[in-house]
């Protein structure tokens, strides 16, 4: 029977649901509200209302072309889903529909990567991008981005396919489908909401990886990470000139959140209530 | 073969040479003003050098020191000229990172760069980086809050009375602070200013054996006068102030005085954003009587990486950023004012210098009273001024700059932070094989 939820306890959780977005938003927020106030005005302390000067966008614009390091975040990040895709539904479906007694020790496997702090091993990696000249290349970066994000891509592929009752596969294949046939024309449109909630996490992911992005390129591969990074001045005012360059960086991919909302969340609640 | 043919082959040909000929120059920089305006300024090379381009890489300094380290040390061959400051190029020139820059051409008079700047960025008499611009610090003060504290700063004042003034000068109702100081932890930061000052109490952070010397009484004395200094006359939280923080709380009429690079006072005399511009002073940094003054030296400078492919386009860029013809340049378009300061003699000579610039005589003073070959008032058998010029400084530097800023915040004593700074460099000597 259905619990009957009253108006207070509706009006309760929706205040406590846009506090606690709020406080979530707060950052982004404070950024833009930073980069319509002068350089002194961003640095005497905190205010909410700006002064509303465009000064900083202008500089901004001024000093350095947006569309170039745009562009290879564009690249990058939808190159780097697109591949670790290629990769991971292959490998998910292997090991959700095939599984065997170290599946869950390969999965294990695969995260641990990422507890690695990756400082640990630049040297290494940068030795090995220079040696295949791969030093500022959009492919170097492109594979590196995959490379990275593969584990969570696996992992969320995983557990969306697992979902899905291997009885649908197996009519499949009685029905006479290949392997390639039963993961396109079966596996796949089934597990739409899933791939597409996992493309779009990844593709946040790679726009706003910059350990990687900004050691590994200089000129022509550098994304909008590497644009943020150059407005920081040791000696001068730079916050106001740094919260437009970061509101402009972030837009894109705002943007492509708030349309992408529904999809999201929907992936990302997949499979949570059975 | 056909005449079209020909042409098509030659015009090819052509093209080809001249893309052989094109060579393209990335630079690694910094985002201070000095180093934009200079890229905004690079059409008169590229006209000068039609078969140069230029790449700017401008990143935030600690990512670009990382930056420039990583491809240096593994020889990636990324950048072919580099900023850099006068901490890395001794350390850098003797492991053979950096080309000598012996092809600057000869109207480029090397001699006229500052002594003091130019024995910071030699090594065996060899010129390893061009300074861009150099620096030292002074105190910048407020001549109204001084004059209503019944006091008149001297040119070259000593500690005590620095002291004594900012407490006059404190007035809390007021929101005015006697004194703003670096806090923010950091071997560029906070100990920037502290190992200068260290050095003017006559502490040193190693004797000549390599043995650190926090445990020594002129180090008690230099963080406890600093502690009860900036509790007495510093703003509040000033254990996260650096640079760019102290020059808002001065620029809007906040500190009474402030002890900072000379550069600042282009930015608090400048009306446009300060609110104090018309009654701003400059005087010496302190002293305590026993020789040393605690000032700092430093260049950003240009240097070529011993990995570059294109050295002699690379000492051309150079050798126009920092001759004396870009001063003109930089004066013809935006003033004298903008020059890049305190890199050559000739400059400090120019009576339009001097007049745009009422600083400029007190800048190359304190430039001047810096010697980075003897920075302290015992032996040391180190050079750097507010810094030690061995690798491990970066590191270590900034785990004394965490100490020292806790001991500001009242996190732990005066005590404690000395001792702990004292293990931590001892551990950090001692792996590196500098004592047993």
């Amino acid at each position: 029977m259905a619990r009957k939820v009253t108006t207070r306890h509706k009006v309760v959780a929706t205040v406590a649901a846009w506090a606690v977005a709020l406080i979530i938003f707060f950052p982004i927020l404070y950024t833009i509200i930073t980069s319509f106030k002068s350089e002194t005005e961003a640095i005497a302390g905190f205010k909410l209302i700006p002064s509303f000067t465009t000064e900083s966008y202008r500089e901004v614009q001024g000093q350095y072309n947006y569309f170039k390091p745009f562009m290879n975040s564009v690249i990058l990040s939808v190159g780097s889903t697109l591949l670790a895709l290629l990769i991971a539904v292959p490998a998910a479906w292997a090991m959700a529909f095939s599984p065997t007694k170290r599946t869950k020790d390969v999965l294990m496997w695969m995260l641990s990567t990422k507890m690695m702090p990756a400082v640990a091993v630049l040297f290494p990696m940068y030795i090995i991008f220079r040696d295949l000249g791969l030093l500022d290349s959009r492919i170097g970066l492109t594979v590196m981005l995959t490379m990275i994000n593969l584990p969570i891509v696996v992992w969320m592929l995983y557990t969306y396919f697992r979902e899905i009752p291997g009885e649908i596969l197996e009519a499949a294949r009685m029905d006479g489908a290949s392997l390639w046939n039963e993961i396109v024309y079966v596996l796949t449109p089934m597990a739409v909401p899933g791939i597409a909630s996992t493309m779009l996490l990844n593709i946040i992911l790679a726009w706003n990886e910059a350990f990687w992005t900004i050691r590994l390129t200089t000129t022509e591969a550098a994304p909008l990470t590497a644009f943020i990074s150059s407005f920081s001045s040791p000696q001068g005012l730079f916050w106001a000139k740094l919260s437009a360059a970061s509101t402009l960086a972030i837009a894109p991919i705002l943007i492509m959140g708030w349309f992408s909302q529904k999809q999201l969340v929907r992936g990302l609640t997949f499979g949570a209530v059975k | 073969m056909t005449f079209k043919t020909l042409i098509l082959s030659a015009c090819s040909t052509l093209a080809m040479a001249l893309a052989a000929q094109a060579e393209t120059l990335t630079i690694a920089t910094v985002n201070n003003g000095d180093m934009i305006r200079m890229q905004k300024l690079t059409d008169d090379f590229t006209a000068k050098n039609p078969d140069i381009q230029l790449n700017w890489v401008t990143l935030e300094e600690n990512v670009l020191r990382e930056r420039v380290t990583t491809d240096i040390a593994t020889k990636g061959g990324q950048y072919d000229v580099m900023t850099i400051g006068t901490y890395e190029v001794p350390i850098w020139a003797k492991q053979n990172w950096l080309l000598p820059l012996d092809n600057l051409g000869a109207d480029y008079d090397a001699a006229d760069i500052i002594p003091a700047i130019a024995g910071g960025l030699s090594v065996d008499g060899k010129l390893y980086a061009a300074p861009f611009y150099g620096e030292s610090s002074f105190i910048m003060y407020r001549t109204d809050l001084m004059e209503k504290a019944g006091l008149k700063m001297p040119d070259a004042p000593t500690w005590e009375f620095v002291a004594d003034a900012a407490r006059k000068m404190t007035d809390r109702a007021a929101d005015i602070n006697g004194i703003c100081l670096r806090g923010k932890a950091g071997w560029g930061e906070n100990m920037a200013f502290l190992t200068a000052t260290a050095n003017s109490f006559g502490a040193r952070w190693f004797d000549e054996k390599w043995a650190p010397q926090f445990d020594q009484p002129e180090w008690k004395t230099t963080l406890q006068f600093y502690v009860d200094l900036m509790k007495d006359a510093g703003p509040s939280g000033a254990s996260s102030n650096g640079f760019n923080e102290n020059l808002a709380l001065f620029q809007q009429g906040k500190c009474g005085m402030w002890i900072d690079a000379t550069v600042a006072a282009s930015f608090v005399s400048n009306p446009k954003d300060s609110t104090v511009a018309d009654k701003v002073g400059y005087a010496l940094a302190p002293d305590t009587g026993l020789g040393k003054r605690g000032n700092w030296l430093w260049a950003w400078s240009l240097g070529v990486p011993a990995g570059t492919q294109k050295a002699e386009a690379a000492q051309k860029f150079i050798a126009w950023a920092t001759g004396k013809g870009y001063a003109e340049l930089v004066a013809s378009k935006e003033g004298w004012a903008n020059v890049p300061p305190g890199t050559r003699s000739s400059l400090y000579a120019n009576p339009e210098y001097q007049k745009a610039a009422p600083f400029a005589k007190m800048t190359l003073d304190s430039i001047n009273a810096a010697d980075p070959t003897k920075p302290t008032v015992k032996p040391v058998p180190y050079t750097g001024v507010q810094f030690v010029a061995i690798p491990e400084f970066q590191g270590l530097g900034t785990t004394v700059g965490q100490l020292f800023s806790a001991a500001l915040a009242g996190q732990m004593s005066v005590d404690e932070a000395l001792k702990q700074a004292q293990d931590a460099a001892t551990a950090t000597m001692k792996e590196g094989g500098y004592i047993q």
